[in-house]
């Protein structure tokens, strides 16, 4: 990846939040830090003991390779290897890789003065991903009720949870959370489309007797307030992507961590409260 | 003024409050039952204080007293004993006491007879009771698929209660001749033998009086126009799998692993166990409880006149095992573990307060309206 002319003086030295400048370089395309290097320490270990747990499985087929977490019975107790100890240590190494990746943008962010956006916004999928391995079994009292490492074994366990609470689409907190992604993914394409619609205006010189020219955000936002009376602006729309997305994987956690440790029963009784309103009951 | 920002905030305030404290929460610590292989999610999380109160609500009676076998047979030493003849008088009495006990607690003796005259059959409970103990000593032979050796009594469903406290019968809803009246197929109303969801509302109707298909799973991964189930038979065999999940406290990693509702090898035995379960209460539905229809007066059948009918929920009272597997039955086997008289009076001739004697003797038996069916078939059809 060649580096671009300007890009040189926007690398500038300090900002780091461990190790001063003994970190402080590139590799390449790539800023180091301290946080890069525990980064590819944790990837590297996780995958190599996740290709060492697909050795020991019955498996090579990459769909079907899973390492799953350990019986119920160990509690929150540590597991040997082969019995879902691995799934314990590559947790760790997940997490530590997460968790080092969304400092290291700390860093780049403070050399460039910038706001905490993108590592806020990646610590939320952190948080989720958390919630689920590591907040949830803590609450539920075992490290068993993790997901299993595997592209369809994690399938499976997400279809198998769901059931255990009978229908998990009157999960209040999976109902918000599926609809956020829904909106965020309406947002992005409304906004992808207005912003290529401004860019490539396509006039062949018919309507205005002229070759059409790149549209500003003015045109933009006439655009909507037209069609629906309002124009959340330039800078609003990227607010709003931001707030639905986060809010998507937010709800998507807690949807998750209520079902076991705050709800036992199915779904559907949750909704009791709604029949026995004193309203009609 | 802003009207809409006071209301939408006491809105928000009642709905919340309505969430927080309407809903049936639950807090940790938890209890897990691991039913499949680490990692698959088949597990039933239970709420140790809900646990705790279904334990109490389902303790088996012990015995009254043990009875000898010896001595009169209660057949010939009393009149009118048709199904607990071969019984000693002394076996017989303690089941009367122990019925009495099981069924009609506070009503006592007078609850089926004529104090006056213990032998007649004027009060139509007696003629139920007796049919209920064919059903009983049926369910005990016959079904032992699913009620094991623990089998059952008449305590399994009734609890000290003269009708048992979870029973159904058809629902009050327009029917599919009143489209414009509102015909919604039974759907997006509050079903509750299915666990208060929406789905549609005589789903037991369908599979435990009727033996409409159960499965609807499609067995390829893409549409190949074989399965011709519609999304309505789908939502009504899920509001059958929601009933039996609710009556049983359990879960669908009960019976099933959810990758492959289908497959009987990726199905915990338990799965098995409910096949046998579904046709149980099937039979007892058409032959006991709609064969009974004449004797039962009206304040004894659902709004649309059709009487009283058995779910999962009947025996099961929210635990996997009824009474959690304690067998009753083990004290009782002579009168309820044998069938003793399977013949079946004609019950339309039944007129309460006048017969005296509700007999098969003088009337020709009725076969019951679909037996059991045949192991083989069963077997054919089980996967």
């Amino acid at each position: 990846m060649a580096l671009l002319s300007f890009e040189r003086k926007y690398r500038v030295r300090g900002g780091t939040l461990i190790g001063g400048d003994l970190f402080d370089f590139w590799v390449g395309p790539f800023y180091v830090g301290f946080f890069g290097l525990t980064t590819a320490f944790f990837a590297v270990v996780g995958t190599a003991l996740i290709l060492y747990g697909a050795a020991l499985g019955p498996t090579w087929n990459i769909w079907r390779i899973s390492i799953a977490p350990p019986d119920l019975s160990y509690g929150l107790g540590l597991a040997p290897l082969a019995e879902g100890g691995l799934w314990q240590v590559i947790t760790i190494c997940a997490i530590g890789a997460f968790v080092s990746w969304a400092l290291r943008e700390v860093e780049i962010c403070r050399k460039l003065g910038i706001g905490y956006h993108v590592p806020f916004a990646f610590g939320v999928a952190i948080f989720a991903y958390v919630t689920l391995v590591v907040i949830r079994p803590m609450l539920l009292g075992a490290w068993g009720h993790g997901f299993p490492y595997g592209i369809f074994s994690h399938l499976d366990w997400v279809s198998n949870v769901g059931y255990q609470y009978l229908h998990f689409h009157y999960n209040p907190a999976h109902m918000l959370a599926v609809s956020l992604f829904f909106t965020t993914t309406l947002a992005l394409s409304l906004h992808g489309g207005l912003i290529l619609s401004a860019a490539n205006p396509g006039g062949d010189g018919t309507l205005r007797n002229k070759q059409d020219v790149v549209k500003t955000p003015e045109y933009e936002d006439t655009f909507f307030r037209d069609i629906i009376g309002y124009s959340v602006g330039t800078l609003g729309i990227h607010r709003l992507g931001l707030v639905l997305a986060l809010n998507a994987g937010f709800w998507s956690a807690v949807c998750i961590v209520i079902s076991g440790p705050l709800w036992n029963k199915g779904w559907p009784q949750w909704w009791n409260w709604w029949l026995d309103l004193p309203i009609w009951s | 003024m802003k009207l809409w920002i006071p209301f939408a905030a006491a809105a928000g305030v009642f709905v919340g409050a309505a969430i927080i404290f309407g809903a049936d929460w639950d807090l940790p610590p938890v209890d897990t039952d691991q039913i499949g292989y680490r990692g698959t999610g088949m597990y039933h999380t239970l709420d140790r204080e809900d646990q705790a109160a279904l334990r109490l609500a389902n303790v088996a009676p012990e015995p009254l007293y043990e009875a000898d076998p010896e001595g009169d047979r209660a057949g010939e030493f009393y009149e009118n004993v048709q199904v607990l003849g071969d019984l000693s008088t002394d076996e017989f009495n303690l089941f009367m006491a122990s019925i009495t006990e099981w069924v009609s607690p506070v009503q006592g003796c007078a609850y089926c007879h004529n104090e006056e005259n213990l032998a007649s059959d004027e009060v139509y409970t007696k003629v139920v009771a007796r049919r209920m103990i064919q059903m009983t000593q049926t369910v005990n032979v016959d079904w032992q698929a699913h009620v094991a050796e623990t089998g059952v009594t008449c305590y399994t469903c009734h609890q000290g209660q003269p009708v048992p406290a979870n029973v159904w019968s058809r629902n009050l809803v327009p029917g599919e001749k009143g489209t414009a009246l509102g015909w919604s197929g039974g759907q997006n109303i509050v079903n509750e033998t299915a666990g208060n969801t929406s789905l549609p509302i005589n789903a037991l109707e369908s599979y435990l009086l009727e033996d409409k298909p159960i499965r609807v799973h499609s067995l390829t991964a893409l549409p190949n126009g074989e399965n011709t189930a519609t999304t309505k038979e789908t939502e009504e065999t899920w509001g059958l799998m929601m009933h039996m999940s609710e009556s049983l406290g359990a879960n669908c990693m009960t019976c099933h692993n959810s990758r492959a509702f289908n497959d009987w090898d990726q199905s915990p035995p338990q799965r098995v166990t409910a096949w046998h379960g579904i046709r149980m209460a099937r039979e007892i539905n058409q032959t006991y409880m709609t064969g009974l229809a004449p004797v039962f007066p009206d304040n004894r059948k659902g709004p649309e006149g059709d009487v009283l009918k058995v779910s999962c929920a009947t025996c099961h009272n929210g635990v996997q095992k009824p009474l959690y597997g304690v067998s009753m039955l083990r004290e009782f086997v002579d009168s309820l573990g044998t069938k003793t008289n399977t013949d079946v009076p004609d019950y339309t001739t039944y007129k309460p307060g006048e017969t005296t004697t509700m007999s098969p003797a003088n009337t020709t038996s009725i076969e019951p309206l679909n037996g059991a069916i045949g192991e083989d078939t069963a077997l054919a059809s089980a996967d």
